[in-house]
Parts: structure tokens; C-alpha cells; sequence
């Protein structure tokens, strides 16, 4: 099961290269830069470098104790990814594609983002190795997210609002691969979940595959077995792909995905791709996608920005169709019991992407039992969704 | 038997004459402006007609392309009112006509379907702007049995293999990216053009045909005289929109098309 994908790209059925003839030669160039780095000792110590003193890593495996105890049921572990560097997983990624970004020599990089969190880790990244930086973000998601706007404006990244679609993360991943296709001499284009074209999707699982390594052998210190269960929320699926992916082999461990079930999958209003969706090809990859019967693609709401996309990430699609992983969506509703849950019992707030994983979890784990042990990737902070929870209960702050 | 692409580049060539490939979004402002669009065109010296499938998400495309085709969706168009509207038009005209298409509505359709279904309406190739040969596997067999000719791209950033390897898969002509970028954008230097097009020359046994940016009169007589086709697609659409309210819209814009081959043959006769 780890050598997925093959040399074109493909997760079985799922993703490959479908993009202009314009990018081709570029993604031709990125596989084979990556495949080089990959194997040199040079560019993974000075990735293993920024890794622990510029994002804190390894990031602790945190025993919930109190909300183990308030659910009754299997022992929960949160792996804090909401502790590194920038708030979230998102930096893991940005750091790995900044360092090839220099090694490739293109002085400028772009990215799309959604919650805000992924815009912001690349404009961090930007400003600490002093590229050039521009941010593509749905102007609905700027609204939502305004503090994100400012972070990454502060950190000296131009944020351009896209006001197309749904002006949400699909749109702004469009606009960035038009600006990647008109300044591919110059740029690099740091997308920032495990999809697009080949080879973004392996390239991404691989630099995030870290939260995986460590939860294992943390895990393994603490308990002194694997776990029962893994839970992660997946928009394009990052967080999800780098907490699984060091358990591919380990057949015994339970790997669910939470998607965003948004006012409930019956009623559309969802992003739940692999309940109300189906295969086909969107930004670059073959994939689950929300569309209708002529392949238009569907507008897709949930409460958390990073969650609102109509595709997810090909090998998600791929670990679905094996048995390997199961999906499962919690409504937005759920996901705010979550976060208010997660803040006051642990004094840890989530942001509303994850409290979609810890919403499932709270399903999930009053049906196991007391020496079952679960592993949930709190994958980002909660800080940049205060004013939004504040906006959604009348406060103004 | 020869296709009809072949046969208008045949033609031309006996001519002496460069092809003006025109693009129209099908079902921009409607399916019924498209039809009398197209034979209007005809008229006007268009020799093939580029259609737009309308896509949601349209990677490949500038603002101009995009606003259509959210307009030709809003609409009503998909490819299940476009077919019967190019078998309406066969009655009328044996013009080559391209459907411009992206993956996934091939896809939803069915490759199969899809070609079985689009060669019998009367279409004769397909230029699907987010597959490069590479992906093309499972529209290769289908295409081929239905007779639709599969038109692939060739960039400026293209390298020699790259260059090799597509000109030799693509069919009816070779679609060169006239600019680093989409379309829509300004073109800017025809001359590294012409040499992106003379090295494509050397490994392509097909005719070339230039796209992108390619706007007036003027560009297109540069264009015409470094390839064998001329391209042009944000500017007609422009023209549609700017016009789509006034009774007169199908003329303006076949008199923008006479303007192009009028400047293409004029360019011709002086370097003759």
C-alpha cells in the first residue's frame, strides 16, 4: 500500500496530471527537483533543522484526560498540531516547498488558501527566506477570516481577493494556478493541501508525514502499543494524509476521515464529498468531486473555511475505494458543540476545522471501550475563529 | 476518407491562405445566438469554429472566457443542448467545428458516449485544455472509432521532448500557445512566436494553428504570417458581450471575423 502512486501519479484510479500543456514542463521539473531532495542528506537536515527550531516540533501527544473521562470511553489523544509555528499543520508543508522553492531559484511563491491558515504558514515562510509572496484567497473566505488577511498582510504577502464562484478555497486555487501559469518562470506555486496535479498530492503527504512518524513513536513511548483509531478532519486532506500515512501498514489501526457535513448532507448544503459525490477530474486530479450530472462543479458551504471544497485529496479517494481509511461527515452544528467541548474541558480551543475531528471523536468514543486508545489530529488553533464564533452568536466584540 | 479538417487545411494551403479558427462559447448569450453565430462566421471567413463547452472552473481561461461561460451556464447550456444544436447546424453548414472542452465534462458524459455522441452530431475534433496526451488514455480508442480528431497544445515553455512528443500525438493541427499564460492575456512579441512555431514545424507532419492572445486585425496578419492558422477567442467574445443586448449582435461580430481575414489575406498579397 506505500507505493502509491505510480510513476504517473496515480492512486489507483485517482489523481494524475491534468493540467495545461504551460505547467507540464514545470510539474515535470518539480517531480524530478523533489525526487532529488528527497534523497539528499543536505536538504532533509536543514528541513529537520526548521522543523524543530523555527516550528517547535515534534509537537506533543496530549492525553485528554478530563474529556477521555467526560466521553466514557476509549482514551483520547490529541496530537497538538495546533502548537506549531503559525497555529496549524499548514507550516510543515510551507516550509518543506519554501526550502525547494530557493533550491529551484524562483524568487517569488504563491499560494491559495482558505481558512487563512495555509496563506498564512507560506507568508511566514516567505518572509524568513525573503521571497517575494502572493496570497489567493475567496473574498468570502476574507471576510470570514479578516484577522488571517491581516496576519499574512502584515507578514508582507500581497492577499488578492477572488470574487468568482463561490469565492471560497476552490476559486482561489483556480486563480492561483492561472497566475502559476502565466509566471511559471519566475514562481512557485506552494499549494497547500495533498492535491492538484502530480506530483503536489504525494509531494504534500510526504511533508506532512511527520505528524504521523511522531504520533507513532509517541504513542508506542506512552502506551506502549499502537492505537485502535485515527481521526482527522479532511478538507483536501493534509492533516488527515500526514497523521495516516505512517500507519498505512498497520492494518490494525482504524484510519476515519471528517468531512463537512455543513446543514447536513440532505439538504446540499455540505462538502461532504464522499457522501454526495463522485470521480472525476478538478484542478489538476481525478477525485472525488460534488458536481452535477454534466460535471459542473457544486457550490459547497460549511462553518469552517478550510472544510468548504468540492474536491478532496486523490488518495483519500484511493484509501476509500481499498477499505483502508472510512469517511464520515458531523454537520456544522456539531462541529461548534465540539469547540465550545474542547475549550472547556481541556482549555484547548480548536479551530472549527478540527473540532470537526474532535466532533466525531465524541461520537465515536463513548462506544469504545475504556482500554481502546484513540488518536485525534487537533490540526490547527482555534485563535483565528474567535470572531467569527463571536459574529455567529450576535457578540460584537 | 479525409476529415474536414484536413481537407479546409488542404484547401488553403492550395490558396495560399491561413485558416481563422474562431471561438464562441456555445450558448453564449444563447444556444440560438451560437447557431446563427456560427453560420454568420462562416460567412464572414471564418474557415473553423472553435466551441466553448461552458465549465464552472475554467483553469486554462482569462476573466473574458470565464464571464461567458458563466453566462452560457446560466443559460441552461451543457452538453446535452449543445449536440442537438451542432446537428441543427450540419443541415446548414459543413464548417469543421471543435468542441473546446474540459476534462470533467467529458468525463460526467462518459469518454465513450462523449465521442460517440459529438462525431454523430457533427463535430469533428476536440481540444481538451486540461489534458496533455499523457491522461489522454481513455479518450484515445473512443475518439479514434468515432473519427474525432484529438487537437493537443503546445506551450512556449514547452521542451524539444515535450515538443516531439505532443506534435506527434495531436491530430487536424497542432494548437500553439502563443504566450506564457491564459487566454485572454496581451500578446506581446510575435516574433519568439514564429520561432516557437518554426521548431514545432520541424517535428510536426500537421498543420500549425496560433492562439492566445490574439486580438485585432493587425495581430492576426502577424500571426498569419508565421503560421497556418490563426486563433482567436476572448476577442470575439468580447464582441458578443459588448453587443449581446442589440438586435445586431451576429453581424457586428461577423463583421470583427471579415476584418480579420480581410487584414490576413491583405498581409498576404503584399509579401507576395
Amino acid at each position: 500500500m506505500n507505493s502509491v502512486p505510480n510513476k504517473q501519479g496515480r492512486f489507483g484510479a485517482y489523481g494524475g496530471r491534468y493540467v495545461p500543456e504551460t505547467l507540464m514542463p514545470a510539474l515535470l521539473e518539480l517531480e524530478q527537483e523533489y525526487a532529488r531532495v528527497k534523497k539528499d542528506r543536505a536538504f532533509q537536515s536543514e528541513l529537520a533543522y526548521y522543523l524543530k527550531h523555527y516550528v517547535g516540533r515534534p509537537t506533543s501527544l496530549y492525553f485528554a484526560q478530563r474529556l477521555t473521562k467526560r466521553l466514557g470511553g476509549a482514551k483520547i489523544y490529541l496530537k497538538r498540531e495546533d502548537l506549531c509555528h503559525t497555529g496549524a499543520h499548514k507550516i510543515n508543508n510551507a516550509i518543506g516547498q519554501g526550502l525547494l522553492a530557493q533550491r529551484m531559484k524562483k524568487p517569488r511563491i504563491i499560494a491559495e488558501t482558505g481558512a487563512g491558515q495555509h496563506g498564512v504558514a507560506t507568508a511566514t515562510v516567505a518572509a524568513m527566506f525573503g521571497l517575494q509572496c502572493e496570497i489567493y484567497m475567496g473574498t468570502e473566505d476574507m471576510q470570514r477570516q479578516a484577522l488571517n488577511v491581516f496576519r499574512m498582510r502584515l507578514l508582507g504577502s500581497t492577499v488578492t481577493g477572488v470574487d468568482a464562484g463561490s469565492r471560497t478555497l476552490k476559486d482561489a486555487i483556480s486563480e492561483a494556478m492561472r497566475d502559476w501559469t502565466t509566471n511559471i518562470r519566475t514562481t512557485h506555486y506552494i499549494l497547500g493541501s495533498v492535491l492538484g496535479a502530480h506530483p503536489y498530492p504525494m509531494m504534500i503527504r510526504d511533508f506532512q508525514s511527520i505528524i504521523g512518524r511522531e504520533a507513532r513513536r509517541q504513542i508506542l513511548a506512552a502506551e506502549g502499543r499502537l492505537p485502535d483509531c485515527l481521526i482527522a478532519c479532511v478538507g483536501g486532506g493534509s492533516n488527515a494524509m500526514g497523521l495516516f500515512h505512517a500507519f498505512i501498514c498497520d492494518k490494525k489501526v482504524k484510519m476515519v476521515g471528517v468531512e463537512a457535513g455543513g446543514l447536513g448532507v440532505a439538504s446540499g448544503k455540505h462538502a461532504a464529498r464522499f457522501a454526495g459525490g463522485k470521480p472525476g477530474v478538478l484542478q489538476g486530479t481525478m477525485t472525488y468531486l460534488l458536481q452535477d450530472n454534466d460535471g459542473q462543479i457544486n457550490l459547497t458551504h460549511s462553518v469552517s473555511a478550510g472544510l468548504d471544497y468540492a474536491a478532496v485529496g486523490p488518495e483519500h479517494s484511493y484509501l476509500r475505494d481499498q477499505g483502508r481509511a472510512t469517511y464520515t461527515s458531523v454537520t456544522d452544528d456539531e462541529a461548534m458543540v465540539a469547540f465550545d467541548l474542547l475549550t472547556r474541558e481541556e482549555g484547548i480551543m480548536p479551530a472549527l476545522e478540527s473540532a470537526h475531528a474532535i466532533a466525531h471523536t465524541i461520537k465515536v468514543a463513548p462506544t469504545m471501550k475504556k482500554n481502546q486508545i484513540l488518536i485525534v489530529n487537533l490540526s490547527g488553533r482555534g485563535d483565528k475563529d474567535v470572531q467569527q464564533v463571536a459574529k455567529m452568536r450576535g457578540i460584537t466584540l | 476518407m479525409t476529415s474536414r479538417l484536413d481537407r479546409t487545411f488542404a484547401r488553403l494551403r492550395q490558396d495560399g491562405e491561413q485558416a481563422v479558427i474562431a471561438y464562441v462559447m456555445a450558448g453564449d448569450p444563447s444556444l440560438g445566438e451560437t447557431e446563427k453565430l456560427v453560420v454568420e462566421l462562416e460567412r464572414a471567413g471564418a474557415d473553423i469554429i472553435e466551441l466553448g463547452v461552458p465549465f464552472s472552473d475554467p483553469i486554462a481561461d482569462g476573466p473574458v472566457i470565464q464571464q461567458a461561460a458563466a453566462r452560457a451556464l446560466r443559460s441552461g447550456t451543457s452538453v446535452r443542448t449543445i449536440l442537438p444544436m451542432v446537428e441543427r447546424l450540419r443541415s446548414k453548414t459543413q464548417i469543421p467545428l471543435v468542441l473546446m472542452v474540459y476534462y470533467n465534462n467529458i468525463h460526467a458524459f462518459g469518454p465513450e458516449r462523449f465521442c460517440r455522441e459529438s462525431a454523430k452530431a457533427g463535430v469533428d475534433g476536440l481540444i481538451v485544455p486540461d489534458m496533455p496526451p499523457d491522461e489522454a488514455g481513455p479518450l484515445k480508442k473512443p475518439a479514434a472509432s468515432a473519427g474525432l480528431q484529438l487537437i493537443y497544445l503546445l506551450a512556449p515553455t514547452s521542451t524539444a521532448e515535450r515538443r516531439s512528443f505532443v506534435a506527434r500525438q495531436s491530430e487536424g493541427f497542432v494548437y500553439c500557445v502563443s504566450l506564457t499564460g491564459i487566454t485572454g492575456a496581451k500578446l506581446r512579441n510575435v516574433a519568439d512566436v514564429g520561432k516557437n512555431v518554426e521548431k514545432i514545424k520541424k517535428v510536426a507532419k500537421i498543420p500549425v494553428a496560433v492562439g492566445f492572445g490574439v486580438a485585432t486585425p493587425e495581430d492576426a496578419a502577424n500571426v498569419a504570417a508565421i503560421a497556418d492558422g490563426v486563433i482567436v477567442g476572448s476577442a470575439i467574445v468580447k464582441q458578443i458581450a459588448a453587443h449581446q443586448q442589440e438586435p445586431g449582435m451576429v453581424k457586428q461580430v461577423g463583421e470583427f471575423v471579415r476584418s480579420l481575414k480581410t487584414a490576413m489575406r491583405a498581409a498576404q498579397t503584399k509579401t507576395r
